[in-house]
Formats: C-alpha cells, structure tokens, sequence
C-alpha cells in the first residue's frame, strides 16, 4: 500500500482533540491504522493534549485514589505489553482487509457485506452508529468505470479506499488514500476502469454544540 | 515521572501508583470539568482515567509521547465514551501502543521528554487566535464547528488556525523523529 493522499491537518488535530464527529473519527482513524505517516502526524498532535493537560490549574479531587487490592488479582494487575493485544475488544479482528476502526463495526472482510443498490452501478451499506449527530457513515461500492454524480458538500467528507481506486478532479485515490473534503469541494468520482472501487465514507452533519452537560460559553483562554 | 510508570508497570506498586495519581488526578478533573463534566461526574472519570493507567502501564511506550500525552489521550477516550457509549473508534490511540516494541533505544525517553517540552513552548508562543482554538479544541471538547460558532468565525478560519499552529508544532518537533 502506498498511500498518496493524507488527512487534512485540522482533521488529525480533531482526531487528537477527540472531537471529530464519529463517523468521521471512524474513517479517519482507519487511515491513521494503514498511514505511518499520519500516526506520526497524530502523536504530534496528541502532544498537544499532553502539554495542555499538564499545564492545566489542578482541580482537589474530592476522592481518595480508586483502592487497588493488596492481593492484586489478575485483572488489577498491569497486563505484560506482549500479552494484551486484541483480547479485550470483542469485536477485534487480528487479521483482516479492513482497519481495525471499521472491522469492529462490520467484521472482517467486505465479502460478508449486505450490499443494497443505490444507482446502477453502485451499491451501498449503512453503518449505523449510536448517539445523536453522529454523522453518516456507509461503504460505497462502485462498479468497473461507473461514478457517482458530481456532488458539493455540505459538511466535511472523509472518504477511504478499502479496494481498487477512484479518480475525480483532485486525483487518483488508491487503497489506503483518504480524500479528506470540505465544503468548498466538488467533485465527480469515476471508479478505475479494471479494479471498480470499494470505499468506506463519512459525512458530517450540521454539528451541535458538544459537550458532557450544555456548556455555558465561557471563553477560558490562556494556558 | 517515566520511572514512575515503570515501577507502576513492573512492580505494581501502590506507591508508584498513588503518586501518578496525586500528580495526574487533579489535571484530568479539571479537563473533564472544562470540558463541561460536573464535579462527580469530574471525579469518576478521574478513578476511570487512573485505573486504566494502571491497567495498562505496561503498554506505555516512551518513544510514543510523554506521560502525560499519553494519560490524555485516555482521558479523552473515556470522555468520549461517556459522551457517546460504544463509540467505535476509542481504543484505537491505546491500541496503537500496543505495537510497541519492548527494547527502546536509551534516547527515546529523552525524546518524548524534549518534544514535550517543545510542544508547550510553541503553545505558549502561539498568536492568541490560535491558541484559542487550540484550548477551545483540546481542553473544553468542543467540536471545529462549535468553535466556530462560539467565535462567530466562519468554519473554515477555524480549521486554517488549527493548521498553522499544527504547523508550528510539527517544525518544532520535526527533528525528533
């Protein structure tokens, strides 16, 4: 995999910040899994988060620390790094073409996926996502040379090639690539003539305030 | 402060532990609480946050970022899982640890030390207009287009200051790795 088109700098920032929306933390954590050089651009941007907390005025806990059992049973005790892996999450696949990020929500392989036709030439699968706001997220498939219609955005879309490629206006996507859009863009996406083009693609909706509780707005600058 | 975790790691100490906690603790509250968290729920996420730390420490690898990055981006996860249950992507930082290889060069410590030291020093030179959105951002949680909201600003300002100061921050770390 030779990955050409990256994520947008905001969006790593967002990814970091953990603020995107998930359907878009979804496909943009899934190239980040396939992407060293996005990794790499994401630990830059989650140091942010480390010097900011660190510089943040300390709030008294009001508890004493969570009691940590003096007979530690197995489950309290820090795991050796080689023993952890994947047995914690479920829903993990070891080895699979798809990220991890998107194979816990639809498994392992684009072969067992329930394929709805969308237009000729083109099929669809929703992936449904828990919460409010959570944005579209759906796998695209695309037949030998077809393409979808030209299309603007009304929020940010976040495209990853999962099988053969595409190519619009901007370029030639290939798996592994991420066309991280705007609103400003349009585009017109034809599918390879050999390969067609199989994508995972999130769409954000008009995003609402976001936070634990309705936040006041309160402006707290500095550091 | 590494030491520390390692001793947290290796020995499963209570000590070592304790300590992270009085040191880490009161900063992940006061991240849940600007991120608009009340203050018990504030102080469950701490236990959260910490416990998953000593969970996990011997998953920490230094040459991925300091202690503290690393205690943020679990504190962020639960966060977001508390906003959102189930909300797929939130092992994935955590996960990345895991790929970690278990002998480090001597210097990666001192890396993850340095690029946190310069981390904090461009945020603290950043203009004010982007060390807003930065804190907007990475402190109260709020997404790009609620900052742009909040600052009447249009969306795409937002993101462009977001980028520069990534900028800045990539340029100052670049030698590093």
């Amino acid at each position: 995999m030779s990955i050409v088109h990256h994520l947008d700098d905001a969006t790593l920032m967002g990814l970091a910040a953990g603020t995107l929306t998930p359907a878009l933390a979804v496909v943009a954590a899934s190239h980040v899994t396939w992407c060293p050089q996005c990794r790499q651009g994401l630990a830059a941007a989650e140091a942010v988060g480390g010097a900011l907390l660190a510089g943040l005025a300390p709030v008294p806990i009001e508890r004493e620390p969570p009691a940590l059992p003096v007979a530690e049973p197995e489950w309290a005790r820090p795991q050796p790094a080689e023993a952890t892996s994947s047995a914690g999450s479920p829903g993990a696949v070891s080895s699979s073409e798809l990220p991890p990020p998107l194979a816990r929500l639809v498994g392992g392989s684009l072969d067992a996926i329930r394929w709805r036709p969308l237009a000729i030439g083109i099929w669809h699968h929703r992936i449904t996502l828990d919460g409010k706001d959570s944005g579209e997220l759906r796998l695209i498939k695309v037949s030998r040379g077809y393409g979808l219609p030209a299309h603007g955005h009304t929020g940010a879309e976040l495209t990853l090639v999962l099988r053969g490629a595409f190519q619009d206006e901007i370029g030639r996507f290939s798996v592994g690539d991420a066309a991280d859009l705007d609103e400003s863009v349009e585009h017109r996406p034809v599918a390879d003539p050999d390969t067609g083009c199989t994508c995972v693609l999130a769409c954000e909706r008009p995003a609402r305030f976001h936070g634990l509780l309705p936040r006041l707005l309160q402006p707290l600058f500095g550091l | 402060m590494a030491d520390l975790l390692r001793r947290v790691a290796e020995q499963a100490e209570p000590a070592a532990f304790r300590e992270l906690y009085q040191t880490y603790g009161p900063r992940v509250k006061a991240y849940m609480m600007r991120c608009g968290a009340d203050a018990a729920t504030a102080d469950d996420l701490v236990q959260e946050t910490l416990l998953t730390v000593w969970r996990k420490a011997a998953l920490y690898a230094e040459d991925r970022g300091s202690i503290a990055t690393w205690v943020f981006t679990i504190a962020r996860n639960l966060r977001i899982d508390r906003l959102r249950r189930e909300l797929p992507w939130q092992e994935l930082p955590e996960g990345r640890l895991e790929e970690a290889s278990i002998d480090l060069p001597a210097d990666e410590a001192l890396y993850a030390k340095e690029r946190q030291t310069r981390v904090g020093a461009v945020l603290a030179e950043l203009p004010d207009e982007q060390r807003t959105v930065v804190m907007l951002s990475f402190v109260e949680g709020l997404s790009h287009s609620a900052i742009a909201e909040q600052l009447s600003l249009p969306l795409g300002t937002v993101k462009s200051r977001l980028r520069l100061a990534y900028q800045r921050i990539r340029e100052s770390v670049g030698d590093l790795r």
